[in-house]
């Protein structure tokens, strides 16, 4: 059984944390080959050739893929199908784009944000943000899944996988690329940080986000948001946590001035240690919280952040 | 120019969820049921395409079960113009998957035309991500999803998207499928005097049959759980006893 997973490229470069992590649910279904497409792929594919479990590593390098547009992508997929039982992706922005328009062309259901592989046609996958798990069993030839890659551990990175150059598919010219937004961190990235802290509604302004964003610099820590903090301007949206933000599990997730609404909870509830800050004592976070403070975050978050380290 | 606004009948997102006992599925029966919020911002976003000229009919269309003509009553109070009841399933439990619905909707694009389809990124209820994607695929358009701003400029439509790394602005050849985020608007209510107004809105009612599409699910629920809580967490007192309790915990 053979399976090709969509290596996560951006601008020629493998993000490897959500690749090594969907190659390990991806290994569980048979012989791995990944896909590394891009206008420049090659770095990435010798990068993707190291993930263990990974025997072949395919780069696929053309103009029109260079912006990880969708119509292209797929139609690059959807050629390489037929050898293929199982075409896997981490779920990603990316993934998320491309995946169901691949699996439309080869007329099979998408299943997204798999969570759990119980056999090659059989997956678990959070609903109704994460409210409930579903068990599905897909009838089809073909399964075209994607990871909740938070679920899982990255495969490590002793493997020496072949690379084979291959061509791209036909252009469909549907769609050009403009620009990206991309705003340049030094911080952990959001989905694999060890240490997450994020704000809420409750953090009031963009500038008083500097206080969330100094308690997570103290910490190592990525820094997230709420939808609400989100909506209203306080920080940027690939910041934001939750059913349809990232989903993230770290080490340590601190919630600051977040009431907890189900929709943010399905993003984070996985974290194996929660701490909430909140002054409003009934807010619903505090039922996921390990440890909960009763508190203003205005005196209680600069306190945490001098106390720390 | 036409739009077409696929619309979902689900769970009002503030409705806690139950797991039916014998793990079929999640309760449906008598709990207050809305539009798919990502809906209710295409819809708001078709109006105002019509609004600014750009468009001049917005074509609200539902798939699923009887009901649903709720939900494109909502649609035509907000202000489209008339709308496509499309009866695939009798059971309120039954959810048609993203390519059926993918299908139904590439006939109904076929009869009716349109210039665009603005569609909902996702449901709430399956949290699926994959219609519009779909439907793209199956008619060869351009898609354009999750989109937090939107630019309809001829023959082409212009569309940031919110992605992991923060945002991309792509230019699509219309006609395109357009699937939208929650921060392209904030859509409006309807206001009594338009309820009223929309009950007499033209709702064309329709089976899947009549399209030719085989709704069957390609895939089976085998099982529905609810997932494993968490054990309850304490409340600390101070900063200082935080700090000693997660130091205890090993997490700083």
């Amino acid at each position: 059984m053979a399976v090709l997973l969509l290596a996560e490229v951006t601008d020629g470069e493998l993000a490897l944390d959500a690749t090594a992590k969907a190659v390990t649910a991806a290994a569980k279904l048979g012989d791995v080959t990944a896909l590394c497409a891009g206008a420049n792929a090659a770095a990435a594919g010798e990068a993707a050739a190291k993930i263990e479990g990974v025997s072949k590593v395919l780069v696929a390098e053309d103009a029109s893929l260079g912006h990880r547009l969708a119509e292209p992508t797929a139609a690059l997929i959807a050629s390489l199908a037929g050898d293929y039982e199982h075409i896997v992706a981490p779920a990603t922005t990316d993934a998320k784009n491309v995946l169901p328009r691949v699996a439309a062309l080869l007329d099979v259901m998408v299943i997204s944000d798999v969570s759990g592989v119980v056999d090659g046609n059989t997956f678990e996958r959070p609903i109704y943000a994460g409210n409930a798990i579903q068990t599905v069993k897909s009838s089809d030839s073909k399964k075209v899944v994607s990871f909740r890659t938070s679920t899982f551990d990255a495969a490590g990175e002793d493997g020496s996988a072949s690379v084979e150059t291959i061509g791209a598919a036909a252009d469909p010219a549907l769609s050009e690329w403009v620009e990206d937004k991309v705003a340049a961190s030094d911080r952990p990235e959001l989905t694999s940080a060890g240490v997450v802290v994020s704000g809420g509604r409750g953090v009031g302004s963009e500038e008083s986000f500097a206080l969330i964003e100094t308690l997570a610099d103290k910490l190592g820590a990525a820094v997230g948001a709420s939808r609400a903090a989100v909506d209203s301007g306080y920080a940027p949206n690939d910041w934001q946590v939750g059913q349809t933000g990232k989903v993230v599990a770290p080490d340590l997730y601190v919630a600051v001035g977040i009431s907890g609404a189900i929709q943010h909870l399905a993003g984070m509830k996985d974290s194996k240690i929660i701490v909430a800050i909140n002054k409003d004592e009934e807010a619903p976070i505090f039922q996921v919280a390990d440890f909960g403070l009763v508190a203003d975050l205005f005196d209680a978050v600069p306190e945490l952040t001098e106390k720390l380290g | 120019m036409k739009v077409l606004v696929p619309v979902k009948r689900v769970i009002d997102y503030n409705v806690k969820v139950r797991v039916k006992a014998d793990g079929s599925g999640v309760d449906l029966a008598n709990v207050k049921m809305s539009m798919n919020p990502f809906d209710e911002i295409a819809v708001e976003q078709a109006i105002r395409l019509r609004e600014a000229g750009k468009a001049d009919e917005v074509v609200a269309v539902s798939i699923g079960v009887k009901q649903s003509q709720e939900t494109l009553r909502t649609a035509l109070a907000m202000g489209a113009d008339r709308a496509i009841l499309v009866i695939a399933a009798d059971d309120v439990h039954t959810d048609i998957e993203p390519l059926a619905v993918a299908k139904i909707l590439k006939a109904i694009v076929d009869e009716e035309q349109p210039g665009i389809v603005l569609a909902g990124k996702q449901a709430i209820d399956n949290d699926m991500n994959a219609t519009g994607q779909m439907l793209s695929a199956l008619l060869g358009w351009s898609q354009g999803t999750f989109a937090s701003e939107l630019d309809v400029d001829g023959d082409s439509a212009t569309v940031t998207r919110e992605v992991d790394g923060g945002l991309q602005t792509i230019k699509v050849k219309m006609p395109a499928i357009i699937t939208v985020d929650l921060r392209l608007n904030e859509p409006r209510y309807a206001s009594l005097p338009n309820i009223m107004k929309a009950k007499k809105k033209p709702l064309d009612e329709k089976t899947a049959a009549d399209y030719g599409v085989d709704v069957t699910p390609r895939l089976e629920i085998v099982g529905t759980t609810e997932p494993e809580a968490r054990a309850a967490g304490i409340k600390v007192g101070s900063v200082d006893e935080l700090v000693e309790k997660l130091k205890e915990a090993g997490a700083v």
